[in-house]
């Protein structure tokens, strides 16, 4: 800390940090467009402008740019200086030259950082009387809009777009006054991190194409603190309603999570809360053989009622899409050993054995921040741009750590962005990745390695082995793999940070064991070794956490006890397993339950269904693959159906039938057996959750609770500027209706209540006095680009066990090497971050930009087979059991014995090259829509290829 | 009165070939300089005075200085010889590319032994077609003889030297500017600090220097930095001096440094054409201030023309006469100026094309009295510092200088509705 | 694709730099030198061969002043609009040559011949007005000198037009 003058008072600062940032955190209210304090300073706008003086007699002093100097002891400036002040108003001034004056058209009103910057500096009049120069917009596709007439050239969006998320299509072109940020030509934005666009641009340029269709102010949605539903990271964003639907989703800035910045499939899937396959009323049929009817709530768990009172025994399938707090209801109705996690055998062992190695393990879990600060990685097995975005974007950051130690040594400030890029030009510190397929990051890898699940294993256990002796090594490695085996090791024990990262992704749990080890022995080395796994959905970890057994067991428990009802979870089990397997389970029950937001497959086979809330309409925690356990907010209640007619007179604001699935199941309880109600609001639940498991006993410290106030008022979920209140029923009932109550959290659905800053977790949007934009978001934080004031939200549930002194017990299961067999393939699974995801794939977006069903080979086997690109390939696949890939080191007797059964299936799949797919393997992708029975299919697994015969089947 | 960096030009024939060179005691320098240490070749240089002849007059061996030496010194280093040239009215080191390549390449590599540099690059204007014919030849004979390659001469010291011809913008003069064009990127300019010298070309140690600059370096060598010193009536050297507008022989010829504008004018360029009266001219180029009859004696070297309020920039003068219309004329050099701004900062891509917005309106008639004072605070708005780089400050100067010297002309605009100078 | 040739042309150039990147204003170049202007494909291919993104090409492409993302004519004529030429009469020569053509600076005669483009100081401002055409200057320009250098051109192409073709390119 150093002491700086701001107008002849002194203040603290941080020593060598530039001055815009340290002014902006003391609270100064200093312009500036080009600076973002995740990108750094590049001095270009020159909105930033201060006075800067030699010493306390200087009083002519010389105009600085705030953002391009470095704060140091004693240094004298002034933001009042009429200089100053004059020179900024006239870059608002200049900055507007070309400007349309769209504002009340504009996407971007309401919420523009140039709006608040043009006030700021106190532009009002035009003295420009030119022609304004005009641009042709681009076609960027579903999720972007494109309006460059808009532009300030603050070069934000290449710079993000470029030199932090690693894109190479969008770019500056031409110069002077005509800069262009655009593609080459027409085209969808390539980089899976676009939608930060719409945030990082200052103005209305780059906006969210999804809410221009149902477009809302800033100022007229209500919005709630939330977390994100579709990959395993908990990213934290702010979702925004009006009238019902879900309109946008913003970042929500945590400093430890997801900083500044969400992908693509986070942003852009929320429309799947608006679909047309959403569940908004009970459906009931007494008899399997007749269709689903429309239920009143009423008649639903009176039928339900009926058949838990008849003693018979329920079954219950949660889900590692719905909340602690959902699960753990179901698991109180059904009783903690009728309770089933809905994921397959496969899928349970995995999280089981990453559930343990985090907790018993001597290695730590990082937070994504962490991964940025980790300064050598190796990634065995995930291919993290597909199947936990976020994370993808964090490792092309930490690949910077190295190179910039060489640019702090050249007296480089790391804030000096383009300095320390051009000092550090393309070197990028030790990556490894090894996966079954090419990455979205292999371009800043230092090598690559691939391979089928069983080889990166090895060559995991070969790093392992190679960074401590004691560590088994996997025998018969090729001369190839065992010097990058070496090499890998070496860098990784030279490093300050070093980080492994693994995941479910290729489905292998040698894989996730090979990750550990190599981890355990840096860690066992005394280096301050992280492992991160990636889990495939929000509440993966915090389903694991609360304990159960996989659908597998379920069928098992079905068949020995003969249990009556089976109550499923938000979820789709034909995504989770085998067709037959699903079927039979099913088959099973005599009465199913199904409880959740949209349809699917196994809704469509339920006798009960009931609507359940979204992350949107419900409250809740989620544990994410840090173990860091979050809670969302209810953003707004949903309009069910109105009984009977929706289109009766009965006001629309009276909630509908959807609720939240922990209170179905409260009130299933109540039915059913005639229970007190046990719960009257999400806290109840919450405290017994953590009661009843104790390494979830923190997760009531997630956020604060129902009961908690500031200066005795609730934080409300409407900004004070929420418009239109009285009048928006005015179509039905002329009185202004009364705002919906809300019983489980410390928030409000209404506009009235406290007008501060609230504690980080509850914070519903970002807005500050002059600040209408995101960038209000510095007055949230005491250190701007710092954690959020009171600390980033969140709870770690796992850390590591603290060092007892003994050393951390290899894996010993090595697995075979991989042998291509005659006549059959090893399917391995590829991820697509749209597509591969069940709810994102419900909004309009995704889906245009999710790929169709395919199989990929490379080209030397698809000739092999006859088959040229473009081809149609006939898939059958073995049985199930043989894909075991569990393999243990006799593993190859074990799947000998399980190729009895077959389902002899057969799929038809247009062909890909892929060409780095191994001999003797093939991709087969994960999630898609209509997958049909291959949705549930665990791979990798075997299967038999051939060429499709034109036209036959 | 001794002209070493003109010696060998014959102006319209061809540039001596590398024996000719020789000849003529060429690379004696270089052949010297392989048996000092670079840090004496720096001294003598410092000791000689000799300052940048690309504009902005900074002290070579200064510059030099900062570049890290020694064995942990970052490889590889470059040295860069800036022979963009595309400031209008400037037109002095094509002559020098073109008539004594040999003389620049020993400049080159003496400047690069200097500092210890692996690669020099010659970043070459495009247009300099003839200059580009005539390096690559000379070039080459270099690499022939073992001026440049490994090993020079025997001696341990290597330098690789290649040229780069350029696609086009005035902006990739601007040194950091340069280096970004010479990495195929847009011509941006950069931060400054760091420093090329720290991190330039690909983020290695690097200096950018003149054409003029590194041709005065074999002379200095050879000839001590007293001899050097003596040239000049003030400054030390001497200095291509030019001059184009309506005078009876416009040309470039090399002069001491400090010879007077007037000299200049009168005697070397043989005074204005009939016909047409003196009314100021642009010492240096486009980007340097007016100067007005009551400044012709002042002497044309760094410090004088900066007591006057002008620079010496390029050494090349632009002159106006009464026939022109100043305004005219600063529109002309505006309109220069904002096209060729590369659009990273505000005040240079949209200030400019403001004063030449505002600068049409008047030529055409629509000039309103309130734009004296838009103009005037853009030529302070677009001060040194406020900009990211001094492109901009650059257009200010001769529009500040303008409209102090040409007021009256603006007025009479402003109330005719129209260009007096104009023939409708 | 490139040709050989500029294949070849390029490698030459791609040794003087230390990676791919700093050779694709030379190789837009010469893209040019062979097809007369940078077209979308002309970009693609040296995308493809400098491992670049068209978009990145677009962006330097569209920076300098040389290189041309339109169609010219057979012959480039630049003729100087700065300062120097400016005093000495450069809108005279403008409106000549303008005439002379019937083309506006910035467009192409319709005969596909010559191109006329305003450019920036040539370096000769002592000879100004001053002009290139394609790889020569010219210089102390006046309408008259104007005429006998167009009349050149067209002499020159004249001769190429009576030269009788060769069997190579009768049919191809
Ligand atoms: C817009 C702009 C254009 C410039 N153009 C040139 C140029 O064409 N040639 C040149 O030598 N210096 C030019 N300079 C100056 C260079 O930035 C740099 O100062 C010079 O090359 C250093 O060489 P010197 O130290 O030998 O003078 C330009 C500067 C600016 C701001
Ligand atoms: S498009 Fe937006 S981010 Fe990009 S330069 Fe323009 S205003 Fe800045
Ligand atoms: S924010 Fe400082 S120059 Fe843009």
């Amino acid at each position: 800390m150093t002491t700086i003058h701001i107008d002849n008072r002194p203040y603290p600062a941080k020593d060598g940090e530039n001055l815009l940032q340290e002014c902006l955190s003391l609270g100064f209210n200093l312009p500036y467009f080009c600076w973002h304090p995740a990108l750094g300073s590049v001095g270009a706008c020159r909105q930033c402008a201060i006075k800067q003086f030699r010493n306390e007699e200087d009083k002519r002093g010389k105009i600085v740019m705030a953002c391009m100097t470095a704060a140091k002891d004693g240094i004298r400036i002034s933001i009042d200086d009429p200089e100053a002040r004059e020179f900024r108003a006239s870059v608002a001034e200049w900055l507007m030259v070309n400007h349309p004056h769209d504002c009340p058209v504009c996407d971007e009103g309401g919420e523009c950082h140039l709006q608040d910057m043009t006030v700021m500096n106190g532009h009002v009049y035009r003295r420009y009387r030119g022609r304004k120069r005009t641009f042709h917009n681009q076609d960027l596709g579903p999720l972007v809009n494109h309006e460059m007439n808009r532009c300030i050239q603050c070069y934000r969006c290449t710079r993000f777009y470029r030199d932090y998320a690693g894109g190479r299509d969008l770019e500056e072109l031409v110069l002077r006054n005509q800069v262009y940020f655009g593609r080459h030509q027409d085209g969808v934005l390539e980089s899976e991190f676009s939608g930060n666009l719409v945030e990082v641009c200052p103005t209305g340029v780059f906006t969210d194409k999804t809410l221009k269709r149902h477009y809302t102010r800033k100022w007229d949605l209500q919005t709630a603190p939330s977390v994100c539903v579709h990959c395993g990271l908990g990213c934290n964003t702010i979702p925004g309603e009006r009238y019902g639907a879900l309109r946008r989703i913003r970042n929500r800035f945590n400093g430890a999570v997801n900083g500044y910045f969400l992908c693509d499939r986070g942003r852009y899937g929320y429309e799947f809360v608006n679909s047309a396959r959403r569940i908004r009323q009970p459906l009931l049929r007494k008899n399997r053989t007749e269709p689903l009817q429309l239920a009143s709530k009423r008649d639903a768990l009176q039928h339900l009622g009926e058949m838990l009172s008849s003693g018979v025994r329920a079954i219950g399938i949660g889900s590692p899409r719905a909340s602690l707090e959902a699960n753990f209801a179901l698991r109180t109705l059904v009783g903690g050993d009728r309770f089933y996690l809905g994921i397959s055998e496969r899928d349970f062992r995995l999280l089981a054995s990453i559930r343990d190695i985090l907790k018993k393990g001597p290695a730590r879990t990082p937070s994504l921040h962490e991964v940025e600060l980790a300064d050598a990685v190796l990634v065995l097995g995930e291919d993290v741009t597909n199947t936990a975005p976020r994370l993808g974007l964090a490792l092309r950051q930490s690949v910077r750590r190295q190179p910039e130690k060489r640019a702090k040594k050249m007296d480089i400030p790391l804030w000096n962005d383009h300095a320390v890029r051009e000092a550090m030009q393309k070197e990028h510190g030790p990556l490894f990745i090894a996966t079954v397929a090419d990455t979205r990051i292999d371009d800043i890898a230092t090598c690559t390695f691939r391979g089928p699940p069983a080889e990166l294993a090895r060559l995991g256990l070969a790093i392992a082995h190679a960074l401590d002796p004691g560590a088994p090594q996997a025998p018969d490695l090729s001369d190839a793999a065992r010097a990058l085996a070496g090499a890998i090791a070496e860098k990784l024990k030279a490093a300050e940070r070093p980080l492994v990262i693994s995941g479910m992704g290729c489905g292998d749990k040698a894989v996730v064991e090979a990750a550990a080890n190599v981890t355990w022995a840096l860690c066992n080395m005394g280096r301050p070794a992280e492992l991160c796994y990636v889990v495939p959905e929000c509440n993966s970890l915090g389903a694991m956490l609360l304990g159960g057994g996989s659908l597998e067991t379920a069928l098992e428990a079905m068949d020995d006890t003969a249990a009556d009802i089976l109550i499923i979870l938000e979820n789709d089990l034909y995504r989770r397993g085998d067709a037959a397997m699903v079927d039979r389970l099913l088959a099973a029950a005599r009465h199913i339950v199904m409880i959740d937001h949209i349809e699917h497959a196994t809704s469509a086979k339920a006798d009960v269904v009931l609507p359940a809330a979204t992350f949107a309409e419900a409250d809740g925690t989620l544990v994410n693959n840090e173990g860091r356990a979050q809670r969302f907010f209810q953003v707004f209640v949903p309009e069910g159906e109105i009984e009977g007619d929706s289109r009766s007179d009965t006001p629309r604001d009276i909630p509908g039938d959807i609720q939240e699935s922990w209170r179905w199941m409260r009130d299933i309880m109540v039915a059913g057996r005639g229970d007190e109600r046990q719960w009257s609001s999400l806290d109840d639940v919450t405290a017994a959750c953590a009661a009843a498991i104790p390494s979830l006993e923190s997760i009531l410290r997630a956020a604060p609770s129902a009961a908690f106030r500031m200066d005795g008022q609730k934080i409300p979920r409407e900004p004070h500027r929420y418009s239109g209140r009285t009048a928006m029923h005015a179509n039905i009932s002329i009185h202004e209706p009364e705002q919906p109550p809300d019983p489980d959290t410390a928030l409000a659905f209404s506009m009235e209540g406290y007008p501060g800053h609230p504690p980080p977790s509850l914070i519903p949007r970002f807005w500050a006095p002059g600040w209408n934009s995101i960038q209000a978001l510095n007055k949230f934080q005491d250190e701007v680009g710092g954690p959020l004031s009171g600390g980033d939200p969140g709870e770690r549930l796992i850390e590591p066990m603290p060092g007892t002194g003994k050393k951390a017990a290899y894996f010993k299961n090595i697995p075979a090497g991989f042998e291509p067999r005659a006549g059959e393939w090893l399917l391995l699974p590829l991820h697509h971050i749209f597509g591969s995801e069940e709810l994102s794939l419900l909004a309009p977006g995704i889906a245009e930009l999710s790929v169709q069903p395919y199989l990929a080979l490379n080209p030397e086997d698809a000739s092999d087979l006859g088959l040229a690109a473009g081809d149609e390939v006939q898939l059958r696949l073995k049985a199930q059991g043989d894909a075991q890939v569990d393999v243990t080191a006799d593993g190859a007797a074990n799947a000998a014995a399980t190729t009895a059964e077959n389902t002899a299936e057969i799929f038809r799949l247009p062909l890909r090259f892929k060409p780095e797919l191994l001999h003797g393997t093939a991709g087969l992708p994960v999630g898609l829509a209509d997958m049909g029975n291959l949705a549930g299919i665990a791979l990798p697994a075997w299967g038999e290829l051939k060429k499709m015969e034109k036209g036959k089947v | 009165m001794e002209t070493p960096l003109t010696h060998n030009i014959s102006p319209g024939g061809e540039p001596p070939d590398l024996a000719q060179y020789e000849k003529t005691g060429g690379y004696a320098a270089l052949r010297k300089v392989l048996g000092m240490a670079p840090a004496e070749v720096q001294a003598v240089v410092k000791e000689s005075n000799l300052r940048g002849r690309g504009g902005a007059g900074f002290p070579t061996a200064q510059k030099w200085s900062f570049v890290p030496m020694g064995d942990d010194a970052p490889r590889p280093k470059y040295l860069v010889c800036n022979a963009d040239e595309m400031e209008p009215g400037t037109f002095k080191d094509r002559l020098l590319l073109e008539g004594d390549p040999h003389q620049l390449i020993e400049g080159i590599i003496i400047s690069a032994y200097a500092i210890q540099a692996d690669v020099a690059y010659v970043f070459l204007r495009w247009a300099y077609k003839l200059a580009a014919r005539r390096m690559e030849k000379a070039i080459a004979e270099a690499y022939r003889h073992s001026y440049l390659g490994k090993n020079i001469l025997g001696s341990a010291y290597s330098l690789e030297m290649h040229l780069h011809v350029s696609a086009g913008r005035y902006m990739c003069g601007e040194e950091t500017a340069l280096l970004n064009a010479l990495e195929g990127k847009r011509a941006n300019p950069r931060a400054k600090p760091p420093y090329p010298q720290v991190s330039g070309l690909w983020g290695k140690p690097t200096i950018v220097n003149n054409v003029e600059t590194l041709c005065n370096i074999p002379h200095i060598v050879s000839q001590g930095a007293e001899w050097f010193k003596s040239l000049s009536r003030s400054g030390g050297g001497t200095k291509l001096y030019g001059i184009s507008g309506r005078v009876k022989k416009p040309g470039l010829w090399e002069l001491p440094m400090g010879t007077s504008m007037r000299e200049i004018l009168e005697e070397h360029a043989g005074g204005m054409c009939d016909g047409y009266q003196f009314r100021g001219l642009l010492p240096g180029g486009a980007s340097t201030d007016f100067v007005t009859a009551e400044h012709l004696d002042v002497a044309m070297d760094f410090d004088s023309m900066q007591k006057v309020g002008s620079r010496l920039g390029t050494g090349t003068m632009i002159v106006l006469d009464d026939k022109t219309c100043p305004v005219g004329m600063l529109l002309n050099l505006e309109h220069f100026f904002a096209q060729e701004s590369c659009g990273w900062c505000t005040p240079c891509w949209s200030g400019l094309s403001w004063i030449e917005q505002i600068l049409q309106d008047m030529e055409e008639g629509r000039g309103r009295a309130s734009d004296l004072e838009l103009l005037e605070s853009h030529t302070r708005l677009l001060g040194p510092g406020h900009t990211f780089c001094a492109l901009a400050p650059g257009a200010a100067e001769p529009l500040q200088s303008g409209l102090k010297y040409f007021r009256d002309d603006f007025e009479r605009h402003i109330h005719e509705k129209r260009c007096p100078w104009s023939r409708t | 694709m490139l040709s050989e040739q500029e294949m070849r042309e390029i490698e030459v150039h791609a040794r003087h730099y230390p990676n791919n990147r700093a050779v694709c204003i030379e190789a837009l170049k010469i893209v040019q030198q062979h097809r007369g202007w940078v077209s979308n494909e002309g970009i693609a291919d040296v995308a493809e061969a400098l491992q670049m993104k068209p978009a990145e090409l677009e962006a330097v492409a569209t920076f300098y002043n040389m290189i041309f993302r339109k169609p010219v004519g057979k012959h480039v004529i630049l003729l100087c609009d700065s300062v120097s030429c400016w005093i000495m009469g450069y809108e005279r020569l403008r409106e000549h040559l303008g005439d002379r053509l019937g083309i506006r600076p910035g467009q192409t005669t319709a005969d596909g011949r010559f191109t006329l483009l305003p450019n920036v100081c040539l370096g000769a401002c002592d000879h100004a007005p001053v002009m290139m055409v394609d790889d020569a200057h010219y210089q102390d320009l006046d309408p008259a000198r104007i005429d006998e250098i167009l009349a050149s051109y067209q002499q020159e192409e004249k001769r190429e037009e009576e030269k009788p073709t060769d069997g190579n390119t009768a049919d191809s």
